[in-house]
């Protein structure tokens, strides 16, 4: 299973392709892809975000489903999702909470 | 300190305005990410787990308050509140939106201040000895031939798009403290036989992947000839040095794999062609004393004074007592003192400040030290000069704002790199670790105890925390999904460089603090007396009984 992250060309920010085709703020809405034609779909939408200078960076993540939501497998994507473990009032996990946890 | 002239206002003012342009083309989609990349970078901004990060160069680690209040300014108005000061002198501020970076660098050259070869395959920041100009065992003020070096290398033709990035570091006293020999080019600045300044000149030395000791191939370098023998190391490296191969690419691969001998005849046939050529780049005695002119040391009036004031301050007050001991390093004029402030408070993040931490040190360098600040390779902030007789007022004021950590050099002064909290290229945390190792050996006195201890932990092997020459070093690796920390022992980044070697299997997040804490009571109990100090003592025992100590019957299998 996957999901496709990138951070916004404004500002950085991390964000996660979301089921509407929007990019989200946190990992929550990230859509997930289950199979190689949702991949195929998703790829296709991070690269209109690229071209229309949305986002940059675009990169599928490997999830896995705990109680329903999708959590990274590598502690780097984890990280990103909420915001330094060191700094738990910066990032993600202090301005969204438990939508950042992952 | 140096000031801008004309010339350099002229051409941070042009790059700012280029960076603008760049990145408001970038914005409105007219340049791509693949043709922004690299100018970005260019200008110190990267890309990394969270936001943008913003590296601001600071020339040698040298700062004025007006500069320190700058930074606090940014920080606060553009980033979240805080800036992390870094191994190379440098500052990098961690939220920067980028629609925002051409005005926090507009407002950064009002101040003298630039972003420019922060990144890149160019030059570097060039770095020195923290205590430069206030050292009592120093021959020469180092950076005005790092300033030198400095406006030589601003956006050289020739030497922009190098292999690979490029490091100088220069000392100007015997104990060596801005770590030259971990350099690409590290230069000592000593006197010959006649008295006459010149260098000794150290090539192919830094960390990453394939850690060297640099080699030193001129045991004496004319002064007026900094620049041409510098010109012909850079042309050997530009020349020969491999483009095919990134994790190959420095110039300490290029001595590996030439010699030091065959690679010190390439540059001195170079040096000696350029002599003839007419490129010669010797520098005129009257503009390089006119450069050291604006590093003269400040008048430092008679303030015999503190002598008696420091003896009493230092009864009353046992915290004062164990800052000055730790904290406080000799001048080399009688009356005064350099003073690092700890940015490793115990359990802090090292080499954080807030911006109101920054106001508070602008201040009182302001009042107290001349109006000058430096920031150290090891992630601190000095006070160069200080008179002893207010030694205790800076405390006092540096107790306000919660930096009196009297931990310098000790086990709980830890360099540490952002890892994986913050880089994008970092396979593990490196600054929980060091909260966690800070937090165990927090007590005073068990740190006075333990001595003199350099310990460094990279999150990846680009060891950007220089673990590869901490007495204890600790690199943080991902395996199997998680963090796992190798350690080695017995490096060092002085004038007796040495490359420390890995004891053993790794540890995990769990497991590391305990295993640093086995190696530094092995130390305790092995050592000769409380005078050996943990490298010494390492030196004296080798890995064996740490190995013991760490992998019992495992070790002795192996």
């Amino acid at each position: 299973m996957k999901i496709l992250t990138a951070n916004r060309l404004m500002d950085g920010e991390a964000v996660w392709l979301a089921a509407d085709h929007s990019w989200a703020e946190t990992i929550a809405h990230a859509d997930v892809a289950t199979n190689a034609d949702a991949e195929a779909r998703m790829e296709a939408i991070g690269a209109q975000g690229i071209a229309a200078n949305l986002v940059v960076d675009v990169n599928f993540v490997d999830v896995e489903l705990i109680d329903g939501k999708a959590v990274p497998i590598r502690l780097r994507e984890r990280i990103r999702a909420a915001g330094p473990t060191i700094r738990r009032d910066l990032g993600k996990q202090a301005a969204h909470g438990a939508e950042s946890a992952a | 300190m140096y000031r801008y002239d004309e010339f350099d206002h002229a051409f941070v003012a042009e790059r700012v305005a280029e960076f603008r342009d760049q990145a408001e083309r970038r914005l409105a989609g007219e340049l791509t990410e693949d043709q922004f990349k690299p100018l970005r970078l260019m200008n110190g901004v990267y890309l990394q787990l969270h936001a943008y990060m913003l590296r601001i160069a600071i020339p040698y680690g040298t700062l004025s308050s007006k500069q320190l209040r700058m930074l606090a300014h940014i920080a606060r108005t553009y980033d979240k509140g805080y800036g992390h000061f870094t191994t190379r002198q440098n500052i990098q501020f961690n939220w920067p939106a980028l629609k925002d970076i051409p005005v926090i660098l507009e407002e950064l050259a009002s101040v003298e201040m630039h972003a420019i070869q922060t990144s890149g395959n160019c030059i570097r920041n060039v770095t020195a000895d923290h205590f430069a100009g206030a050292a009592v065992d120093e021959t020469a003020d180092p950076r005005p031939y790092a300033e030198i070096l400095r406006q030589w290398s601003s956006v050289h033709p020739e030497f922009s798009y190098l292999p690979r990035k490029f490091k100088i570091a220069v000392t100007g006293a015997e104990h060596d403290r801005a770590a030259i020999q971990t350099h690409d080019i590290g230069l000592h600045v000593k006197k010959d036989g006649d008295g006459k300044l010149g260098f000794a000149v150290y090539v192919g030395g830094g960390q990453g992947r394939t850690p060297m000791v640099a080699k030193r191939i001129r045991d004496f370098l004319p002064e007026e000839d900094l620049l041409t023998y510098t010109t012909a190391i850079m042309r050997v490296y530009n020349l020969h040095g491999r483009r095919d191969n990134k994790y190959k690419a420095r110039i300490k691969i290029l001595v590996h794999e030439t010699g030091t001998e065959e690679l010190t005849r390439q540059v001195e046939a170079e040096f000696a062609a350029l002599k003839l050529s007419g490129e010669e780049l010797k520098l005129p005695d009257a503009d390089i004393r006119a450069i050291e002119n604006y590093f003269a040391p400040p008048a430092l009036a008679e303030r015999a004074e503190g002598w008696a004031s420091v003896v009493a301050e230092r009864k009353a007050d046992a915290g004062f007592d164990a800052w000055l001991r730790r904290n406080v390093h000799e001048h080399r004029h009688p009356d005064y003192a350099s003073v690092t402030i700890s940015l490793k408070g115990i359990g802090e993040v090292p080499g954080d400040a807030t911006d109101a931490q920054m106001n508070a040190i602008a201040d009182l360098a302001e009042r107290f030290a001349f109006d000058e600040i430096r920031v150290s390779h090891e992630q601190n902030l000095i006070l160069p000069h200080v008179a002893r007789a207010d030694l205790k007022a800076v405390y006092d004021a540096l107790v306000a704002i919660g930096l009196h950590t009297p931990n310098a050099g000790l086990v709980t002064d830890i360099i540490a790199c952002p890892g994986l909290d913050y880089c994008a290229l970092a396979n593990a945390r490196s600054i929980s670790v060091a909260q966690e190792i800070s937090t165990r050996f927090g007590a005073q006195e068990r740190q006075e105890e333990i001595g003199d201890l350099k310990i460094k932990i990279s999150g990846c092997i680009n060891a950007c925390g220089h673990h590869h020459v901490g007495h204890i070093g600790i690199l943080g690796v991902e395996k199997k999904g998680t963090e796992l920390y190798q350690i080695t022992l017995g490096g060092s980044a002085d004038e007796n460089t040495s490359i420390g070697q890995i004891v053993g299997r790794g540890f995990t997040a769990e497991e590391i603090t305990d295993a640093i804490e086995t190696v530094v009571e092995t130390y305790l109990a092995n050592r000769a007396d409380k005078t050996e100090d943990f490298l010494a003592a390492y030196r004296r025992l080798g890995a064996a009984p740490f190995k013991e100590a760490l992998y019992g019957t495992e070790a002795r299998a192996a």
